[in-house]
């Protein structure tokens, strides 16, 4: 058998360096006393982590950023598990249509998007702020929850939905007996995802939000850009740690799908 | 880049030498033996084929020559020179794939002109022995063709031309037909063996369609977990199988258990699955000495039992199933100990012979001499 | 009407209307806005024009624009130079673990892209461990300014962005038939050649996705600029959202955007033919 050489395993070790370094030695300085040179261990200590917990405002835009992540990503699956479902059961005139749309979300670059609903809402006269941010970060995780679910039903026997009809179910009975419970995993993924693209979105939000709804990534946006502090450490690692953990749960959900990827 | 192909396509040595010779060559792959210490020569100009069922080892065998895989030990002589270590493209061996290979990207000219541009033949020579390897595989029109747009067999020549447009010493071929259906199969065998001919190139063949072996061949080579079971022409395979195990994989044979009973002026009378027989023995055999007899369907004889059986030398047993096959009558007759036998003949409708039908008592004979006598094996 | 019809206008009904009003509705308004004219007091003035296209070909703007094109230029071909070795030995490991392999790639693409360009941010700074470590073993003797230049833009576009290459690059060589490589192998062909001839052109959709997966958001990526490159380099989503959020101009900064998404389709467009044509030559 041929054992890939020291370089290639040298290069991979390089590319996966590359790519983990950064996020280890934030963690890293997230436990260090040293205030300023970020680069000198000069101890352990749990003091930003004690900082970030008396941080109000911030401890507020994660309150926000939960409650919004949680009902976007739920309306996005609702609507998305239907819609799949009724791209995947029916034909219809302008369904080609609706898959362009969906194809433009996934494809335009977050600051087309952000803009352009921005105009809309502004044109509506809607007042910025949680439900603009609302409407917008369902329609960001739309397509990726459309898309979850119909590659999950394309994967069915579609003997099983004409087996449930020739028992004499409806199409709505149907959904709900045969298909609805054979998506529950993807369904459960299709959350996940949306949850986590709500919890990072920080273009789209950053042009629909309001003065009075502060979310999680924008207030981490303005203290980034304020410079280097090891609050924002602290944070970054239990922001790590919990999307690690999320990452996990959805792969164990997806775990009949093969594709590793997205 | 300097190629440096061994032999540069001239042979070097005298014609007697083999053009391959592997030596004691074994191989593993995670600790499971698929080569145990194979021996095996092949001679300039031969078609030679290696038979066996799948694992049996005979891919293994035929990437070793080609150098795709290393053996764990011995030697591979390929025109005088060991070749172990060289890698693929500085060996003058070209392999026609299983799947073809074809490269997608790649028009059919490109395809077979790709191996000549790799040892730097100069651009008007490739064009010609392009389309003249073309030609001979009756594709010169589809030379700008992507394969994507060829019929199965169509790819299978091309994979054939782009092989020998290189004029290789030897040209490995692992199940080239395989993918191919019944009747085009046939066509491409009979193509293959006049291209071999024509070319007078060493070709080996990987095949587990024992027909199609001995059919194609010069020499067949069985093999079976990693062993050479037999090598040797077609007929000697068939009709006279070294062992148990290339008896029954080449062809249909019927295995009996026997035990000599009597020997009378050197004639042996063995016990034959409970019937007294005599038996045509190559060999001297002892009293008590059990055996297998081995027969042919085809060199059964089928006869209706008369009112006063002389049933000496003969199986007696009932008519199971009865098959007309056309130019031939197939049947499987079930002796008294429950052993089926199989017996195909000529079919002759003058013959009231063949008016048996199903559960007739009938008995069986064969064409003496035409038994094989193999030693007991126990599995 | 039955409950199979209720259940179909239901599902076709709520998700056309969602698409229709949130995504056809607004990218229509922005197109429109593009070509009326700024006003002070209502943001918009409905006076026709096509000055805000015009405008795009100000010198000022169109060294943005090119700058922008050549940052993402480069942040892409960066990413194929990093990732495709790595692809192309990931796609011939024959291990079990290829699957964890893989997902150590996708981990970091789910944590939040803030957070990840801030990281970059604390290794470039003047006292980051770049520079205590070049100090230290004495190759400069003064900290290197690093951050707020264009290369260190480049390097969190790339951070950022190297999973979109390295997935679709390993999806294309992970097809690439094993057989085809010994083949070439068989017929003369060395390493050199077998990577030129077969590899490259067979992985190629696998290079066209991924480049297009970097380099339309690295047009856009706004924030990594503000936060690495101080505001001296500014990429085609800066110069969107500056017209949007401070110079309030959204007419032009509409004109900005329709022409960003105008290349995007330009190129999906290209994208969509090769591989429409690579599968014609079968390719995939």
């Amino acid at each position: 058998m041929k054992s890939y050489s020291v370089a290639k395993r040298l290069y991979m070790l390089m590319v996966y360096g590359f790519l983990y370094i950064p996020i280890i030695i934030l963690i890293i300085y997230s436990f260090n006393s040293s205030m300023y040179s970020a680069s000198v261990w000069e101890g352990f200590t749990l003091n930003w982590y004690k900082k970030l917990f008396t941080n109000s405002p911030l401890l507020a835009s994660v309150g926000n950023s939960l409650l919004l992540a949680a009902s976007s990503a739920t309306i996005a699956t609702v609507i998305g598990t239907l819609g799949a479902v009724g791209f995947f059961r029916f034909r219809f005139t302008g369904k080609n249509f609706l898959y362009v749309l969906i194809y433009i979300v996934m494809m335009s670059p977050d600051i087309v998007m952000g803009i352009s609903l921005l105009v809309l809402f502004i044109a509506l006269n809607i007042p910025l702020g949680f439900w603009t941010l609302t409407i917008t970060h369902i329609t960001f995780s739309l397509p990726f929850v459309v898309i979850t679910l119909f590659t999950r039903l394309s994967g069915f026997d579609k003997h099983i939905v004409e087996a449930a009809k020739d028992l004499g179910a409806d199409e709505f009975r149907t959904f709900l007996h045969i298909i609805f419970p054979m998506l529950t995993p993807a369904v459960a993924a299709g959350w996940l995802l949306s949850f986590t693209i709500s919890m990072d979105d920080a273009i789209g939000s950053f042009f629909v939000t309001g003065p009075d709804f502060e979310i999680l990534p924008l207030r981490i946006y303005s203290m980034v850009r304020l410079g280097v502090k090891p609050e924002i450490n602290a944070l970054s690692t239990l922001i790590f740690l919990l999307s690690l953990t999320l990452v996990i749960i959805s792969r164990l959900l997806m775990k009949e799908k093969k594709d590793p990827d997205m | 880049m300097e190629r440096n192909k061994i032999g540069n396509g001239r042979l070097e040595s005298v014609a007697a030498a083999p053009l391959i010779d592997l030596q004691n060559i074994t191989k593993s792959y995670d600790n499971l033996k698929v080569l145990k210490n194979i021996n095996l020569s092949i001679n300039n100009g031969e078609f030679l084929t290696l038979l066996g069922p799948s694992g049996c080892g005979k891919t293994t065998t035929l990437r070793l020559i080609a150098g795709f895989e290393t053996p764990d030990s011995g030697k591979i002589i390929i025109n005088g020179h060991n070749v172990v270590g060289l890698p693929p493209h500085k060996r003058s061996v070209n392999t026609v794939f299983q799947s073809y290979a074809l490269f997608p990207h790649m028009t059919v000219f490109n395809n077979v002109a790709f191996g000549l541009k790799m040892s730097k033949v100069p651009g008007p020579e490739i064009n010609d022995r392009v389309m003249e390897a073309l030609k001979m595989v009756k594709l010169a029109p589809y030379a700008s063709r992507k394969p994507v747009q060829l019929s199965g067999g169509q790819q299978q020549r091309v994979a054939v031309a782009r092989a020998v447009v290189n004029k290789p010493l030897v040209l490995l071929l692992d199940e080239p037909l395989s993918a191919l259906d019944a009747k085009l199969r046939f066509e491409m065998q009979e193509e293959l063996k006049q291209l071999q001919q024509k070319l007078k190139i060493t070709f080996v063949l990987v095949t587990h369609d024992q027909e199609e072996a001995l059919s194609i061949s010069d020499r067949v080579v069985v093999m079976n977990e990693g062993v050479i079971q037999q090598i040797g022409s077609p007929r000697n395979v068939y009709e006279e199988p070294a062992n148990l195990f290339t008896a029954q994989f080449v062809g249909d044979i019927n295995i009996f258990d026997a035990q000599v009973v009597d020997i009378q002026d050197g004639v042996v009378i063995a016990d034959v699955e409970g019937y007294r027989c005599a038996v045509d023995n190559k060999r001297p055999m002892s009293m008590g000495e059990t055996f297998k007899l081995l027969l042919r369907p085809e060199d059964m004889r089928v006869e209706k039992l008369s009112e006063e059986p002389d049933t000496v030398g003969l199986l007696v047993g009932n008519v199971e199933i009865k098959t007309y096959k056309g130019a031939t009558l197939d049947s499987v007759i079930v002796l008294e100990n429950g052993k089926r036998v199989m017996a195909s003949e000529f079919f002759d409708e003058e013959d009231e012979d063949f008016d048996y039908h199903i559960d007739e008592k009938v008995s069986i004979g064969w064409v003496k001499g035409w038994e094989v006598i193999l030693p007991d094996e126990r599995e | 009407m039955n409950e199979s019809k209720i259940f179909r206008r239901i599902t076709i009904g709520i998700i056309a209307f969602w698409l229709i009003v949130f995504v056809f509705f607004p990218n229509i308004l922005v197109f429109a806005v593009s070509f009326l004219t700024r006003d002070e007091a209502h943001l918009i003035a409905f006076r026709i024009t096509l000055e805000n296209y015009l405008r795009i070909a100000d010198p000022i703007y169109l060294r943005a624009l090119a700058n922008s094109f050549v940052m993402a230029l480069v942040t892409t071909v960066c990413c194929i130079i990093i990732a495709f070795p790595f692809s192309y030995i990931l796609s011939r490991i024959k291990s079990k673990n290829k699957n964890i392999l893989l997902l150590l790639i996708v981990i970091p693409f789910w944590t939040s892209a803030l957070i990840r360009t801030y990281a970059i941010k604390t290794i470039l700074t003047t006292n980051g461990i770049i520079n205590a470590f070049l100090l230290k073993t004495g190759v400069i003797s003064e900290p290197l300014n690093m951050l707020y230049t264009g290369g260190a833009v480049i390097v969190g576009l790339v951070y950022t962005l190297l999973p979109f290459m390295i997935l679709p690059l390993y999806a294309a060589l992970e097809k690439v038939d094993i057989r085809l490589i010994e083949a070439a192998h068989d017929l003369g062909a060395g390493k050199r050649q077998t990577f030129i001839r077969i590899i490259i052109p067979l992985s190629s959709p696998g290079i066209i996705a991924g480049s297009m997966l970097v380099f339309l958001p690295a047009l856009g990526l706004f924030y990594i600029p503000d936060i690495l490159g101080g505001s001296k380099t500014l990429l085609l989503g800066n110069l969107i959202k500056n017209q949007f959020m401070d110079a309030r101009n959204w007419p032009f900064g509409s004109a900005v955007s329709v022409t960003l998404t105008a290349l995007m389709a330009l190129l999906l467009l290209a994208n969509y033919r090769t591989i429409k044509s690579a599968s014609q030559k079968g390719i995939i």
